[in-house]
């Protein structure tokens, strides 16, 4: 696997940092790959704008940042405004699709939507819905396996949560299998 | 000796720079941390004080930088190990101590997460602009050692042999982090407790009477004792005698003063770390630190590709300056590449080294963000236009 360049974006308190995390926790202990994290470092606070930037390699990241990514996950209309010219040609894009309206989407984007805030709500917790997320890209792209991502899943979150994280992650997953069968010539990073 | 296994958190972790540093001073016995938290160290300090309680170690939010950065020396003089945590600004203030520390030889670790200044310039983003402050920050003459790393694994690894070092000769010691190093979260590998060598301070426990505090033999390292085990002691910043007390003649300074200097010359080579790749028959050799050892491969690697023979030789150890190192570089190749976030710093101490027998090209960066690799690669056929 090539270096694949990820953004997560959102708004903070949706869970952005933590899903880029347990993504790179999933790559680089579960899977034996490297990950690297940045996190955008500024004033972010609760509904504002932030975002998770990740480096997944099979082979040592050097330069540390992400220059233009290819795996897009966003939920946010403002995250989807401000990032999406950056993603690199061919790129996938996964948006929550009650959150992100796509307009103006460039022809050569792969792009999957999930109504992840719903499921999550489904779930009884609006908080999921990050994990949601999580598990439609484990499933949408080659990043990591499922069992390294419900690893990583595991021990990152809240003690006692883990059952409803788990629960968030497959449906999330389950839902990306079924639209990639619907489209499978838009198969994977 | 091998490291306390109560500190030590064995396995596989995804955890930022900042924490692996906690984590490195933790496994290396530091048990007393008093600092001023500031952006972007706030991390290390915060993981210190949450994880201080479960090993015994006393952690304190001091005033200022002033105050911590001579808390821990009482610390030490007491028998723990210590050090302090800041970022530019607060390691401006801390300048007067860090000249106590080598002054009065007591062994102590200080952490710069450099962020780009001058002033309190940008808080939240990276910079290499501390490394001559690190050398020379104190008024007087002294010396100090440095170490740079590149990755969180290395903030583990690096702040371990940084309290190693301070411990076996007696000086301070300062990781040079930089923002983009201390927030990037990877993968670090803690080992177990009997695969961490630990290094402590040399302890005199030879009859009261005949105790000279600084009286050193053939290596320069005077033998400690900690306050309360019962010896006559006077630690001063004052110029002191081999028994501590303040000396006011030109012999005592002379003779002060070059010891100070001479215990890290006289071990440099042990003490001197970088590593090298492919650096024999190069016509170019990229002398890096830090975060920018990692920005300059993609350029290595992109020269490469056209065809040019370049090298990379990575500072870990800043200071001392790996002198002998770059002298006999200097007179393989035909030119040597320093880039670094700062307007110029170490490529100085490389001319110095070089002294005109190679073409040296600085790739200087006002730091806020790493270099883009581009840059490098522009410098490096630069370097070798006019050979």
């Amino acid at each position: 696997m090539p270096r694949n360049e990820i953004k997560i974006g959102g708004f903070g308190g949706q869970g952005v940092i933590l899903s880029g995390y347990i993504l790179g926790r999933a790559a680089s202990i579960y899977d034996s790959k490297y990950a690297t994290m940045i996190q955008a470092f500024g004033p972010e606070a609760r509904g504002s704008a932030c975002s998770a930037q990740l480096i997944i390699s099979d082979e040592p990241i050097s330069y540390p940042y992400i220059v233009a990514p290819n795996v897009m996950v966003l939920m946010s209309q403002e995250a989807y405004s401000k990032f999406t010219p950056e993603l690199a040609p061919g790129g996938i894009l996964l948006t929550e699709e009650d959150l992100v309206v796509t307009h103006n989407l460039r022809a050569d984007v792969r792009h999957f939507s999930i109504p992840a805030t719903r499921i999550a709500e489904e779930l009884g917790k609006r908080l999921v819905l990050n994990i949601v997320m999580l598990g439609f890209a484990t499933a949408l792209t080659n990043l990591v396996g499922r069992d390294a991502a419900r690893n990583a899943v595991k021990v990152s979150v809240p003690k006692g949560t883990e059952e409803l994280n788990f629960a968030a992650f497959e449906k999330g997953y389950e839902y990306g299998l079924q639209l990639l069968k619907k489209e499978p010539e838009k198969i994977l990073a | 000796m091998h490291a306390d296994p109560i500190g030590v958190l064995t396995g596989a972790h995804f955890i930022d720079g900042d924490h692996a540093c906690s984590e490195g001073a933790i496994a290396a016995g530091c048990r007393f941390v008093a600092g001023y938290p500031i952006t972007p160290s706030t991390e290390v300090v915060e993981r210190i004080a949450e994880r201080f309680p479960f090993v015994g170690g006393v952690f304190i939010q001091m005033e200022d930088e002033i105050a911590s950065s001579i808390a821990i020396q009482g610390a030490v003089w007491g028998g723990k190990k210590a050090m302090t945590v800041t970022s530019g600004p607060g390691f401006s203030l801390m300048m007067e101590h860090i000249g106590l520390a080598a002054m009065t030889e007591t062994p102590c670790v200080f952490v710069d997460v450099q962020r780009a200044g001058p002033s309190t310039g940008l808080p939240t983003m990276p910079a290499q602009g501390d490394m001559m402050q690190a050398r020379w920050g104190s008024h007087g003459d002294y010396q100090i050692i440095a170490i740079v790393p590149n990755s969180p694994q290395e903030c583990f690894d690096l702040t371990v042999h940084a309290f190693n070092l301070s411990e076996r000769y007696r000086v301070p010691v300062m990781m040079m982090m930089d923002e983009c190093v201390g927030h990037m979260i990877e993968r670090v590998v803690i080992p177990s407790a009997d695969k961490i060598e630990v290094h402590n301070r040399k302890v005199y426990d030879g009859p009261k009477e005949s105790y000279r505090a600084f009286e050193t033999g053939r290596d320069l390292i005077p033998s400690m004792v900690k306050a309360g085990d019962g010896y006559r002691i006077h630690v001063t910043g004052l110029t002191h005698d081999e028994k501590g007390y303040p000396d006011m003649s030109v012999s005592a300074q002379g003779k002060l003063v070059q010891r100070l200097m001479d215990k890290i010359r006289i071990h440099a080579d042990d003490i001197v770390m970088y590593k090298e790749e492919d650096v024999e028959g190069a016509d170019v050799v990229v002398v890096s630190f830090g975060i920018t050892s990692r920005t300059a491969i993609p350029a290595i690697e992109q020269a490469r590709a056209k065809g040019l023979k370049v090298g990379h030789l990575r500072l870990v150890v800043v200071w001392p300056f790996p002198e002998k190192r770059i002298r006999e570089l200097a007179g393989k190749v035909k030119s040597i590449v320093v880039p670094e976030l700062n307007m110029g710093q170490i490529v100085y101490e490389v001319e110095r080294c070089a002294a005109g027998k190679c073409n040296v090209v600085s790739v200087p960066h006002a730091g806020g963000t790493v270099h883009q690799p581009k840059d490098i690669l522009a410098a490096i056929e630069k370097s070798l236009r006019g050979t």
